[in-house]
């Protein structure tokens, strides 16, 4: 062990005794922050100054449970208990209750020892090793990450393992790359140390372009050391002395931290010249990329660094002898590397008995959309897409009916409840025509109409299509029209016919992972939910009410009672009836606002 | 490079290992459709028109960044290709101003041409087209972002070849455009008119000023010949209809300049029929100059040099010659000057 760890480990307890007893843990990671998280920080200021309360006020990153924050951790002598949805307003409860008379509020609680809460299982059944640290520690004081054994796997592999093992080391635990591709990390890792070159380097890619997904996000706002020590251990085993960080401009809390840690590891001696006094010197720059979906493809991110606009090319050669300024370049995704040190520190073997045969360890979904929990869920891969929608986030909000869930983002699929029993691994999720891609799951229930679905997602696609091929510029942008004209019910015969045939066009034509993924969410949508389709085509409507020119409103002669008060809101004057009696729109003039539907007191006003 | 040996659409080759499966094919005489495809230029992969199935691989590759490896079994032209192929090219049309009637290149167009090969009859997708309107005001080259497939390689041969990093591509998906710094027109950019962006459109999109509407490329008659600009001697085709040269290019990939010509060549071919030409010589006769014949005028020339030699010296007189002349001449010239006249007052206009 470095002199620098002992010294600092021995600091840490002794500043540990002096503490006050109680703390309150803060979730400040980005979405704690947009729930108003720094206000309960104001709040909980004043009220402890206020009330003379000693305790210290502390901040972590993300948990993952999103749709409890602002998250508040209050750690007495009793334990550590979790308090969800706080709001400045309940901050000064939560100070005289619990911290002065040590009487927990049983009703806020969300987590907590001996507490059984709604939330117990959103957690208690998930298995954390990339999230390990995430809401548990302060990410910017290296010492926390220290405490937890942080960089010990780093000082193991530098005096004890040759780079040649841990590369082997790697290729054991069957860790993949979680970018999307799903490539084995040792292999990759191999192939860079043994290309020739004079310098190499080792980036990570967090550029997390995919709508939906944010877990490299909260990981690097959360335990930004482990993506280091992860990428030092990398280049160390592929032989680099520099590595690049590709984060995208719009995750500025990341960027924050990152730096505070970088500056902080090379105060420790982990980064620079001789890392912990051995002959590996290995520094770490922070590229701020532009916020291009495309920038994630590994060579456009090469072209991003180097100064040119974001567009891939084509390969062989592969990065990994031929990459950044030419040279052999390991690229690798913020996941990936932030499961390097616990691999190294527990084993290959230990990682390796967890997951499927071809797919290890865990992986972290990004589960939004309706679904009650929604959160950042990381779970043993092999998981059923079942446990993580029903066990885990709790099922559909407000008891809806499971219709579809969105797996891999816009290069994804949309799988039918039939598929809700295949387990969570590369090859299951390949055949069903999705992919794991970055692992974004977007739950759709019965209000989501999945043509106007794989609509959004190409929309996003189109927009964000580098402009290079052509069947990825111009075939998204024509298979965007069609579905448009399916959307507003201006569908030509041959549409549909065009359509697929079109999406298998660009799969197999396009030259990089955007175009040859883009298809994914029509060719899903048009294989498990083609009776939409129909419906939208043949009968021009849409049964989730969702296309508004597919939409109709109307009043029911049973319920109106001619009150009046659809008229009043009606903007462009389509409702007719005397008072007192049953009222009527006029299809030819309603906009389909719904402002009706919105206002009738006695709900006499459905959408057909 | 070493022998190899493979099959193409069923025939046996034997060619050399470092090529590419695009060039074996076009060596052979077999047709494989390219639209960012220039010899001049490194593989760009973006038209994907050149895909071919090779056996063995999961998905078709592309021929143009293919090497060629002995025992490789390819297919250049089964039904799957041709659907794709048509399927890329109708997207194409789909948003191509289709006004051939008029357009400057036709009947060397390779979009043009791939559509007839590929037996396009109707155009399967319709949708949005753009409407740009760019003025460039320069006097040589003609901008029609309406009619580029963004195929690259203007961008690329005015960085990989003249180095000059003109143009680049702006905007995403269906905005794409291939556009100059802050959009200036190319008078304000680095540009330096070699025109070797338009030698290279395989449309419309980018035509020379000078030639426009002076006649289509099989109403001319092609003549192979040297720049008669500078010493390098790049190889020069002249475009002529009615006696009249309209048009200067070059074959890709032959004589000293490999395909590639200055705006010298390119462009400087209008004292060919330009009024103020010299077509006789001229004496001065009092204060004007009056059409002689030759004999009248290199005697008087004679005449004179032998006088101010006499007067005042052989090193009174010097000489100076062209580089647009041939070496021969220059040669004379010299002879003329030592030999003749006695004097080593000699130079050459290249060096001013
Ligand atoms: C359009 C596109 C976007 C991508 N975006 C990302 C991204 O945001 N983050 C990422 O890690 N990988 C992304 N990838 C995958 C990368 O190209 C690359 O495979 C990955 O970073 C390799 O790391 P890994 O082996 O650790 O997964 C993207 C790929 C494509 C085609
Ligand atoms: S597939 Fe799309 S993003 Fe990829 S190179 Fe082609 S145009 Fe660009
Ligand atoms: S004329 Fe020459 S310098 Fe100008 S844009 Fe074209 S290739 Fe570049």
């Amino acid at each position: 062990m470095s002199k620098n760890v002992k010294k600092q480990e021995a600091g840490n307890q002794g500043h540990g005794t002096r503490k006050p007893s109680a703390q309150i843990i803060i979730g400040l990671g980005t979405c704690g922050i947009a729930a108003g998280a720094w206000d309960v920080w104001t709040a909980f200021e004043k009220e402890l100054k206020k009330r003379k309360v000693k305790a210290e006020l502390k901040q972590t990153g993300c948990i993952g449970l999103c749709y409890r924050e602002v998250l508040v951790d209050v750690v007495t002598p009793r334990g550590k208990i979790a308090y969800g949805n706080v709001t400045p307003a309940m901050v000064s409860r939560i100070v005289s209750s619990h911290l002065i008379a040590d009487k927990p509020i049983e009703d806020w609680i969300v987590l907590g020892d001996g507490y059984e809460t709604s939330d117990t299982d959103f957690l208690a059944r998930q298995y954390r090793i990339v999230l390990r640290n995430c809401g548990q520690i302060d990410p910017e004081v290296i010492e926390e990450y220290l405490a937890t054994g942080g960089y010990k796997a780093l000082e193991k592999v530098l005096r004890e393992v040759p780079p040649e093992e841990v590369i082997s080391i790697i290729k054991q635990s069957g860790l993949r790359g979680r970018g999307g591709a799903g490539f084995p990390t040792g292999r990759k890792w191999e192939f860079t140390r043994r290309a020739q070159g004079d310098k190499k380097y080792i980036v990570c890619n967090a550029d997390e372009g995919d709508p939906g997904a944010f877990m490299d996000r909260s990981v690097l706002e959360g335990d930004p050391h482990s993506v280091l020590e992860g990428m030092l251990i990398a280049g160390y085993a592929i032989g680099a002395d520099e590595g690049y960080i590709y984060v995208r401009a719009e995750y500025p809390l990341a960027v924050k931290r990152l730096r505070i840690a970088i500056s902080q590891a090379r105060e420790k001696g982990f980064l620079g010249k001789s890392v912990m006094d051995t002959p590996f010197s290995f520094d770490i720059k922070i590229k701020e990329g532009a916020g291009a979906f495309v920038c994630g493809e590994e060579t456009a991110l090469i072209a991003s660094i180097e100064g040119r606009r974001g567009m891939p090319r084509l390969r062989p050669p592969y990065p990994a002898t031929s990459g950044l300024w030419g040279k052999p370049t390991c690229i690798n995704n913020v996941e990936t590397l932030a499961n390097v040190a616990w691999i190294v520190s527990n084993g290959a073997a230990e990682f390796a008995a967890i997951g499927t045969e071809k797919s290890k360890g865990t992986k972290i979904f990004a589960v939004t959309g309706k679904v009650k929990n929604s959160g950042l869920v990381e779970v043993p891969m092999g998981t059923a897409l079942r446990e993580v929608i029903f066990g885990i986030c709790g099922g559909i909000k407000d008891d809806g009916e499971f219709k579809a869930v969105q797996i891999g983002g816009p290069s994804g699929g949309c799988l039918p409840a039939e598929l809700l029993d295949i387990t969570i691994d590369y090859e299951s999720l390949t055949a069903t025509g999705a992919i794991m891609g970055s692992g974004g799951m977007v739950v759709a229930d019965q209000s989501t109409c999945m043509v106007d679905l794989a609509r959004f997602f190409l929309d996003f696609t189109q927009n964000e299509s580098c402009g290079k091929c052509v069947p990825c510029r111009l075939g998204t942008k024509r298979m965007l029209e069609m579905l448009t004209r399916i959307t507003r019910g201006r569908t030509r015969d041959d549409d549909l016919e065009l359509l697929e045939t079109l999406a298998r066009d660009v799969k197999v034509a396009s030259l990089c992972g955007l175009g040859q993924t883009a298809p994914n969410p029509v060719l899903t949508t048009l294989k498990y939910f083609g009776h939409e389709y129909d419906v939208h085509i043949k009968e021009r409507r849409c049964r989730a009410g969702v296309c508004t020119e597919l939409v109709t409103y109307a009043i029911k002669d049973n319920l109106c009672k001619g009150c009046g008060v659809c008229v009043k809101h009606c903007p462009v004057d389509a409702i007719s009836g005397a008072r007192k009696e049953v009222h009527h729109i006029d299809e030819s003039k309603c906009v389909k606002c719904g402002l009706c539907m919105e206002h009738c007191p006695f709900d006499a006003i459905n959408k057909v | 490079m070493a022998q190899v040996n493979v099959t193409i659409d069923g025939r046996q080759i034997k060619t050399e290992s470092e090529k590419t499966v695009l060039e074996v094919a076009k060596e052979n005489g077999i047709y494989i459709p390219t639209l960012c495809h220039d010899p001049r230029l490194k593989p760009y992969g973006a038209c994907r028109l050149c895909l071919v199935e090779v056996e063995g691989a999961k998905e078709p590759l592309l021929a143009c960044a293919t090497q060629v490896a002995d025992g490789m079994v390819i297919a250049t032209d089964t039904v799957t290709l041709h659907e794709i192929r048509k399927t890329i090219v109708e997207l194409l049309l789909s948003n191509h101003p289709l006004d051939c009637l008029v357009c400057e290149s036709t009947g060397q167009c390779e979009l043009q041409d791939i559509a007839y090969n590929l037996g396009i009859e109707e155009i399967r997708f319709e949708g949005e087209r753009h409407t740009y309107t760019i003025e460039d005001f320069n006097p040589l080259i003609e901008r029609d972002p309406n009619k580029c497939i963004l195929c690259g390689r203007c961008v690329r041969i005015c960085q990989e070849v003249q180095q000059d990093f003109v143009y680049d591509f702006a905007e995403r998906g269906f905005e794409t455009i291939v556009t100059t710094p802050y959009d200036r027109s190319l008078i304000k950019t680095l540009c330096e008119f070699c025109g070797q962006c338009i030698s290279t459109c395989p449309t419309g999109a980018l035509t020379e000023r000078l030639s426009r509407f002076k006649g289509r490329v099989w109403e001319t008659k092609k003549t192979k010949t040297i720049c008669p600009y500078c010493g390098c001697g790049c190889q020069i085709e002249l475009y002529s209809k009615n006696s009249e040269v309209v048009r200067v290019g070059t074959e890709v990939k032959s004589g000293v300049n490999s395909g590639n010509l200055c705006v010298k060549g390119r462009f400087g071919y209008d004292f060919i029929n330009h009024p103020d030409r010299l077509t006789a010589p001229l004496v001065r006769k009092g204060r004007k100059l009056k059409k002689a014949s030759w004999e009248e005028a290199l005697d008087l020339v004679a005449l004179k040099l032998s006088e101010i030699k006499k007067k005042h010296g052989a090193d009174s007189i010097a000489f100076l010659s062209s580089a647009k002349c041939t070496n021969e001449e220059n040669y004379l010239m010299q002879k003329f000057a030592r030999a003749v006249i006695g004097t080593n007052n000699i130079d050459h206009c290249a060096r001013l």
